[in-house]
């Protein structure tokens, strides 16, 4: 399955929707769409990857990447994620000490809310 | 002993090809079910680092990959032809500042999934070698 892409804000928070296969061959079109939402002053992401059905180290990397911009700005990046096989890679890498991984975007818009 | 050798162009688009290759011939070996998410993401990794390792010195050269039903394991080995070094697995400290170099993620991801790897690096490239359990006697002998 390829990559589909879609965002959506709602109050400071810009969603984020990612389904089908991120890999080497798809994550350029992430980090792309990643790098123009901060470009454009989005600086609190949620990536909803709950339709996501794989995930390696290169749609890491685009995450991490994204992270990395959006904490220049005094921003975040947050991941919603209940996939036991895309979390697992978290846990292998040890990238659930830096993503704040969240249930459902209704949880992790309560906590965005909490945090501001 | 079955062995599938599949070599392809060292494209992006390719290593989608060669995770379903290898998930579909792990299930024929017997590769238990829930094993075979882990198969197809430690071969799409082990691929996804042969390609970007050609694309820099090679970019002509296919990369190799050898899927192998051997005495009740499923064994995979990717080769590439690019030059390497040693290698280690990196992962994050507890502290959130750290920011992990990706470099060595694809590297740590296969550690933590393979049943048995072997990361053989050289002036000629790197052979992975990693295996599983599979059933003695496969789907394939039914």
């Amino acid at each position: 399955m390829d990559l589909k892409l879609d965002h959506h804000s709602e109050d400071n928070l810009t969603i984020v929707d990612v389904e089908g296969e991120i890999d080497v061959y798809t994550a350029p079109r992430l980090r792309e769409l990643l790098i123009d939402l901060v470009n454009k002053g989005n600086f609190h992401l949620l990536v909803n990857m709950e339709k996501v059905d794989f995930l390696d180290s290169t749609g890491l990397g685009v995450l991490v990447g994204g992270l990395k911009r959006v904490r220049a700005h005094d921003g975040s990046l947050e991941l919603v994620c209940t996939q036991e096989r895309i979390l697992k890679i978290f846990r292998i890498t040890g990238l659930t000490k830096v993503f704040g991984i969240y249930a459902s975007v209704e949880e992790a818009k309560e906590a965005h809310g909490r945090d501001k | 002993m079955a062995t599938v050798e599949l070599t392809f162009s060292a494209l992006p688009a390719h290593v989608r090809t060669a995770r379903l290759v290898a998930t579909a011939i792990a299930r024929r070996t017997g590769v238990a079910e829930e094993i075979l998410d882990e198969v197809r993401l430690a071969v799409g990794e082990a691929c996804s680092r042969a390609v970007e390792a050609h694309r820099l010195h090679c970019p002509g050269e296919p990369v190799r990959i050898e899927l192998r039903d051997d005495a009740g394991r499923f064994e995979v080995t990717v080769t590439d032809a690019a030059p390497s070094e040693d290698v280690t697995p990196q992962v994050p400290e507890a502290d959130n500042s750290f920011m992990p170099e990706m470099d060595n993620l694809g590297i740590a991801v296969i550690a933590g999934l393979a049943d048995d790897v072997e990361v053989l690096p050289g002036p000629k490239g790197m052979r992975i070698r990693m295996s599983w359990p599979a059933s003695p006697n496969g789907v394939a002998a039914l």
